[in-house]
């Protein structure tokens, strides 16, 4: 079947085209369409009957004449030729090349889609990976085979946090990072590819990067290829080859509103704010992929950017996000117009894996309780600058100013830090106690009676 | 034998005559299974539990002529399985590391024989009934698996095999049924999961489920038998609630369903229950413990029908007589699978792209838990508690608003408490239980008679303390008379002292009902010495500094469950914290006013 090309279009619409009279049709089978011009344009069959079979086509359906349009149906699904050689290499979204090498060859080509892990296969991650950056180590800390988001905004420096943890990641009594990075864009500015590629370079790994790049003016449906290759990819890396790749996708919004256009064109019933009710399944398909699996040496962690439409955390995108990641980092534009990089807010971050990878036996015996005691207390200390906005610093009690100051110190020494400031994770904890200090022992009862003891500077 | 005519997504159009609604059907090369959802003239419309990638119009396509069913005997306990029933352990054993599509194993393991003790008082003529005990095997250590006579099954035993060793696919027995034919008994049968099992009678729900978690145990009770639900945002901690429960919760049977989430969650489950002690039974709590899993990257079909596998196999434990508590994390992920589906049916969406039936799914699907009488006049119940993701944290969604109108018990997320860490993140004033009055019964007699008052107090000063805190936010603390300081000074120590709970903390992770009506008692002790201090003349400003307010956060952290004694000792000691400052104020006071406050 792969080899006939059909003439039988009868209609073409909003990126579908409707074939008649093909019998037998794979659902989910690859699609090359021939215009009238020659040029050819990729589609997926997302509907197959008999009489009539439906094509999505990823160019869209633009100046189709259906009498001179020719479709070849090449009977297998989305597939990405993988091998060792594709370290150091640049795709596009369909995993083409597009750093003017030749296309790798191998034998071995892979459905993009991949297929579910099963949960008995699954190992716990629990290596607790050093970013050097301590609002993250300290408070929300990555572990290998995690999928931890950056919730971001428009202008805020989620890329340079990203850049600043792949340089910086490794793990505990490792000497520098053993990772391999897969690298995706979809929907991203040439600026922000351009950034990221230079930050490759400067760090001297771009024979361990793999790019999938969709840029901003790229077609739209290709993105939701992009992210499945380069899954595709690093799941190769990890699992066939043994090793921790890093995933750094952005941006996961840009992939969900593609995800909403295509929906709209096919008809799909809307959920919310015009997403599809399968929005939650479609990006659970994606993160899912991240993970340690039993017996094998590799792992996927992952670091997907998003930026949040409006800064809004409710909105769909991060929304859902959030119910599937392990966790996100949120930054946050109060503090990065303060001039604190990296403007992590730490309330709403949250890591789910933290509480199994840091603590005796994995960081330091005090981190979880650390931890815990700079939730708290940073949450009270919001607390009373909201107070002292409404009644006036002045009117504050001198434990409400002590604390006060703990907030500012808080922002500006624990979570400010240089781009190129990597802490290990014992200063970070020092960090901690030294500003803990600020703060009356007994109003700390997250934090153990030895632990205050060991490391509280005002401490009996 | 019939055909697929058309792909569409897992909607696969067949033309296969004489199916009916519900009917299982296995379709093309691969030998996909779903279930029939529609039927026109001799075409089918069939939803399948995997992706349909590849499947093409003209291959072939069977009815099995039965409908979604389980496998219900020995072997279920510490099994992990997928939202159609398949043994994800043996799965992964055959088919590798990913879910290979098509993949035929049985539920139940068929090679493996199991020693079965028939019930002494059985013989052939005896007279059975569906749910009639024919005998036990000793599953695990913990639990003695009653073999039980199929639902419907009705007749004279003819005869029943001596103990001994059997697979489940040997025959175990024979009945002769009212219209003369022969059944066969198996130490497992088959039940359709959308059809409730049945049962002699509904009986009242008694006793409190101890899940040994302050804030729902003493707060917010749920009673074995019951439905409850935990709303709340991503990361508020609902799959966290759900694990503390199935950890230490005083159910003799645990299902976990873990519906359209995590696959690591389901892996966090497996790797601690085997390592962890049941502290009611002191035995693994593996033995215990089932495991239903339907990732949120697996289909979605068989996502939809995960819940009802997971509550069948919970009644069916039921009907052996015991305590079975089932969560499901999330029932949204539930109703987004009914709504996915929905969708390509064209049914009209009515709230936020759900179908019109949602409430009376949702609804159904509680109903079937419960406290019964068995047909084997024992008492079993099943508890059912979901999880509910609401988009945005919305509670007026669909989902969570259908639902809190169904459950008895809501224990609602708050997404402040658990970005201050405060966990349990389960919000004092938003949550209710519908239940308090029958487990103050229990309370009463089997802890402390005052437990409802106690109860009562902490709560109204939670409540009172929110009022103030308003209006410190507007004023300052120090527009606060005295009384009113301290009770918000109060009721912060009930929220750290008491309500606080970390999962992580090894100590305080499971609190028995003793430990909590001691604590609870103890704080309300601080609060009335402090009270009557103030009412004495005392400024709050003097009292909270009183070492024993930043002590008593820390003694749930400091006593275990077994260690009451020393808890209670500290009760006692109490007045003493409060004494030098009684002295000075009582000397001030009028001797009127002393007589009335002292004790
Ligand atoms: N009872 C608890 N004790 C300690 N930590 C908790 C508790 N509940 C939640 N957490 C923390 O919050 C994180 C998110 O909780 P989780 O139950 O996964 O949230 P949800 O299921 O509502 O998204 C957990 O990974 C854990 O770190
Ligand atoms: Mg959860």
């Amino acid at each position: 079947m792969k080899n006939i090309e059909f003439r039988t279009a009868t209609s073409a619409q909003g990126g579908l085209v409707v074939m008649g009279g093909v019998p037998g049709v794979a659902a989910g089978s690859r699609v090359q369409l021939r215009d009238h011009a020659g040029r050819i344009r990729s589609g997926l069959v997302i509907r197959s009957a008999d009489d009539a079979v439906l094509v999505e086509v990823f160019e869209g359906t633009d100046e189709l004449d259906l009498e001179r349009t020719w479709v070849r149906f090449l009977d297998e699904p989305f597939k990405l030729p993988v091998s060792r050689d594709i370290l150091g290499r640049v795709f596009n979204g369909a995993g083409l090349p597009r750093d003017g090498r030749p296309p790798v060859i191998s034998a071995d080509r892979r459905d993009v889609n991949g297929e579910p892990l099963n949960p008995a296969a699954r190992a716990y991650p629990r290596e607790f990976i050093q970013t050097g950056i301590s609002a993250i180590d300290g408070m929300n800390s990555l572990t290998r085979g995690q999928k931890l988001p950056i919730f971001s905004g428009g202008g805020l420096p989620h890329n340079r946090v990203a850049a600043q943890i792949v340089r910086q990641a490794k793990l505990l009594g490792e000497e520098a990072a053993e990772f391999v990075v897969v690298f995706a864009a979809f929907g991203a500015s040439h600026a922000d590819a351009r950034f990221f590629q230079e930050s490759f370079e400067e760090s001297g790994v771009l024979n361990k990067v793999v790019m999938f790049l969709n840029l901003a003016d790229e077609p739209v449906i290709e993105r939701l290829l992009t992210p499945r290759a380069a899954l595709t990819a690093a799941e190769y890396l990890a699992f066939d080859l043994d090793y921790h790749v890093l995933v750094v996708m952005t941006d996961m919004t840009a992939y969900a509103e593609a995800l909403r256009e295509v929906a709209v064109l096919r008809g799909d019933v809307p959920a919310r704010k015009g997403y599809p009710g399968y929005l939650y399944s479609d990006l659970a398909e994606l993160y899912e992929r991240a993970g340690r699996i039993k017996n094998r040496r590799g792992s996927i962690t992952m670091i997907p950017v998003l930026s949040m439409p409006s800064d809004d955390i409710t909105h769909p995108i991060p929304d859902l996000t959030g119910y599937i990641t392990e966790g996100q980092i949120v930054l946050g534009r109060e503090l990065a117009n303060q001039g604190v990089y990296p403007p992590v807010t730490v309330l709403p971050s949250l890591s789910r894996l933290m509480k199994d990878g840091v603590g005796k036996n994995f960081t330091r015996e005090d981190h979880p309780h650390v931890a815990s005691q700079l939730f708290a207390s940073y949450a009270k200390a919001l607390e009373v600058r909201g107070l002292a906005a409404i009644i006036g610093a002045e009117e504050l009690s001198d434990a409400d100013r002590r604390t006060l100051a703990f907030a500012d110190a808080f922002e500006r020494r624990f979570i400010g830090q240089g781009e190129d400031e990597d802490r290990s994770i014992h200063e970070t904890l020092n960090l901690a106690w030294e500003l803990l200090s600020m703060l009356p022992p007994e109003s700390l009862i997250r934090v153990s009676e030895e632990e205050l003891a060991k490391y509280h500077k005002g401490a009996a | 034998m019939g055909k697929i005519l058309e792909i569409n997504g897992p909607l696969v159009k067949l033309e296969l005559p004489q199916t009916v609604l519900g009917e299982q059907v296995r379709v093309g090369h691969m030998g996909l299974v779903g279930e029939v959802i529609g039927r026109d003239g001799d075409t089918a419309l069939a939803q399948l539990y995997e992706d349909t990638a590849g499947l093409r119009p003209g291959e072939i396509a069977e009815g099995l002529g039965w409908p979604l069913s389980v496998e219900l005997g020995p072997g279920l306990l510490g099994a992990i399985f997928d939202g159609v029933q398949r043994p994800l352990q043996a799965v992964w054993e055959q088919s590798g590391d990913r879910i290979a599509r098509g993949v035929a194993v049985p539920s139940l393991p068929r090679d493996k024989a199991w020693h079965f003790v028939p019930d002494s008082a059985l013989h052939a003529g005896s007279v059975l009934a569906g749910g009639t005990v024919l005998g036990t095997v000793q599953e695990t250590e913990s639990i003695l698996h009653r073999i039980l006579t199929p639902p419907l099954i009705q007749g004279e035993l003819l005869e029943l095999a001596p103990e001994g060793d059997y697979t489940i696919e040997e025959v175990i027995g024979r009945v002769k049924l009212a219209d003369g034919r022969i059944e066969k008994l198996h130490l497992f049968h088959r039940w359709p999961v959308r059809t409730p099992r049945p049962f002699r009678q509904r009986d009242h729900a008694v006793a409190p489920l101890i899940t040994g978690q302050r804030i729902l145990d003493t707060f917010y009770p749920l009673l074995k038998g019951g439905k409850a639900a935990i709303p709340g945002p991503f990361g508020a901690g609902k799959t966290m609630l759900q694990q503390q429960i199935a950890r230490w919760c005083n159910a003799e049977i645990v299902i976990y369903v873990g519906c359209g989430e995590r696959g690591n969650e389901l892996t966090d489950v497996l790797e601690f229950m085997p390592e962890l002690k049941d502290p009611h039974t002191g035995r693994p709590l593996m033995e215990r413990t089932l495991l239903v899993a339907n990732t949120s990257n697996m289909p979605v079909v068989a996502r939809e029908a995960s819940i009802y596998v997971g509550i069948t196999l919970a009644e069916y434990f039921r009907d052996q007589g015991y305590d079975v508590v089932m969560v499901a994390d999330s029932t949204s992920r539930w109703a987004e699978a009914l709504r996915e589906v929905a969708g390509r049916l064209g049914q009209m969406p009515v709230e936020e792209g759900y179908p019109a039936y949602l409430g009376s799914r949702l609804a159904a699907f509680y109903e079937r838990a419960g406290r019964v009488e068995t047909f084997a006049g024992d008492h079993g119940s099943v508890t059912l508690i979901g999880a509910v993701s609401p988009p945005g944290g919305d509670f007026s969604e669909p989902v969570t608003s259908h639902t809190k109108e169904i459950i008895q018990t809501f224990w609602a997320l708050s997404k402040e408490l658990a970005d201050a860490r405060h966990y349990p993140a389960v919000d004092w004033l938003e949550s209710f239980s519908g239940y308090v009055k029958s487990a103050a019964k229990w309370w009463s007699q089997e802890v402390d008679p005052n437990w409802e008052s106690a109860r009562a107090e902490a709560l109204d000063l939670l409540a009172a303390s929110e009022e103030l805190q308003r209006i410190v936010n507007l004023v300052g603390v120090e527009a606060l008379s005295s009384e009113q300081r301290w009770t918000l000074e109060a009721a912060g120590l009930i929220k750290e002292g008491l309500l606080l709970q970390a999962a992580t903390d090894e100590v305080d992770s499971f609190a028995s009902p003793e430990k909590q009506f001691a604590l609870l008692a103890a704080l309300l002790e601080i609060y009335r010495q402090g009270m009557k201090l103030v009412k004495l003349g005392a400024p709050a400003r003097r009292l909270i500094q009183i070492p024993i307010l930043a002590q008593a956060r820390r003694w749930k952290s400091q006593h275990t469950s077994e260690d009451i004694a020393a808890l209670k000792a500290k009760i006692a000691m109490i007045p003493d914290a409060f004494e030098p400052l009684l002295q000075e104020y009582a000397s001030t006071a009028a001797p009127s006013t002393l007589r009335e406050a002292a004790p």
